[in-house]
């Protein structure tokens, strides 16, 4: 099939996707952007947000929590540092660190490091909200 | 010559001896398993990396990103991986013995030496001989993950950054096999990017923002993975470690054991023999 190029997801934890599909869209640092086969080399930081993929003509749903792409005309690579099918996300656990990273930010004791509470609070919610809107 | 007694005592005591080696040996395989499964998990990610940089680094101007420019060199940072238990032969010893080592090498440019200690029996040998000690982090390898080769990454950046340290190197235990460890000493920070050997290729890429933001996105990241090979690498080499002494130790009692035997059949025979003298010259007496 001339209309698919192959997506690569690998995180530091494994290698998660490795297929054909047909088209992507991820959140780049600079706003969403869709890939088709034959996109020019391109490449980008992504932030935390969610990626879709046509694969088949059914549609599939990640939670990255921030990363890189690599797009070449006949392939893309994904560095994320989690990404998760909607299928695999644990609600519980991500709920629990929702209110981790709440509970840091309001308690405020003098070695919280605040950004990283927000980051955590920011990859939290994405997580909840991405397997709240597709289940 | 130790009386049966003794002996048998002795015998039962290093069986059971051998039944834990034998256990922590069964142990410390099945981790070993794990520990390279995850090595080789994370090697796609590590070299994808590694050639982003590669490509980038060679794109725009090195001086200009902190992590790459070189300083003048004050402090030196030290990491040094151990283990957090012992019972891994020689693993420990020669890490911290090669981490002495190259901190005195390092004395002659006379900088100030801090040490990040990771590792339990690392943090206990460095600050009871009283070296600079900035940070210890103990138990880690209990429950590996991402996120604490970032935290640590992160921290040591911070360092970096706020020129605390000028240069940073990590040592650890690289795993060859399970019965080879190599251990390394790599600069972490500044970080030396490889030179690309085959020149520009024509492809234009095309940089969101530009090439520079994506580089200073993408070198953290980097020093954090660095980290996390590093801790999976080490953890491998401990279990790898491990192992091979349990297996050791149990192959030394079984021929301790051997020899116990035999020296209590020996021990029992001429009491045997003994008697039966007795006995006989006894009798003989009676005659």
């Amino acid at each position: 099939m001339a209309n698919t190029y192959q997506l690569d997801i690998v995180t530091p934890e494994g290698l998660v996707f490795s297929e054909p599909i047909e088209h992507l869209r991820a959140p780049g640092i600079e706003g969403s952007f869709g890939v088709l086969v034959g996109h020019t080399p391109f490449m980008t930081s992504l932030t935390i947000g969610k990626v879709d993929l046509m694969q088949n003509n059914k549609q599939r749903a990640l939670a990255t929590s921030g990363g890189f792409i690599e797009v070449n005309p006949d392939r893309a690579v994904i560095l994320a540092e989690t990404a998760e099918f909607v299928e695999d996300i644990d609600l519980d656990r991500a709920e629990a660190a929702l209110q981790r990273a709440k509970d840091r930010i309001e308690g405020k004791q003098l070695d919280t490091d605040l950004n990283r509470a927000q980051v955590s609070l920011g990859r939290a919610v994405n997580r909840i909200s991405i397997a709240r809107m597709t289940r | 010559m130790p009386s049966l007694k003794q002996i048998k005592r002795r015998i039962t005591s290093v069986k059971s001896t051998q039944q834990i080696t034998r256990a922590m040996k069964m142990v410390a395989a099945a981790k070993l398993r794990r520990a390279q499964e995850n090595i080789i998990k994370a090697r796609p990610y590590s070299f994808k990396l590694r050639d982003l940089i590669k490509d980038l680094s060679g794109r725009c101007d090195r001086s200009q990103h902190p992590l790459l420019a070189v300083r003048d060199t004050k402090e030196i940072g030290v990491v040094v991986v151990t283990a957090d238990r012992g019972f891994c032969g020689s693993f420990n010893t020669n890490i911290i013995k090669r981490a002495v080592k190259e901190i005195e090498s390092f004395e002659e440019i006379d900088p100030t030496i801090q040490m990040m200690t990771i590792g339990k029996k690392g943090s206990d040998y460095f600050k009871k001989r009283g070296y600079n000690v900035l940070q210890e982090h103990n138990q880690l390898f209990n429950d590996l993950h991402f996120g604490v080769a970032t935290a640590i990454g992160e921290s040591l950046i911070d360092f970096y950054v706020q020129e605390k340290l000028d240069r940073i190197y990590l040592i650890y235990n690289e795993f060859k096999s399970a019965i080879q460890q190599n251990i390394v000493v790599e600069q972490l920070l500044p970080i030396v990017p490889e030179e690309s050997e085959e020149e520009e290729c024509g492809i234009d890429f095309l940089y969101e923002p530009d090439a520079l933001t994506v580089l200073s996105n993408i070198l953290p990241l980097y020093i954090n993975m660095q980290m996390w090979r590093v801790f999976l690498e080490s953890n491998a080499a401990e279990h790898g470690a491990r192992m091979t002494a349990m297996e050791n130790a149990t192959n030394n009692a079984i021929e301790l054991i051997d020899s116990l035997t035999l020296q209590y059949n020996k021990a029992r025979q001429s009491k045997i023999t003994t008697e039966l003298l007795e006995v006989v010259s006894g009798a003989e007496g009676m005659k």
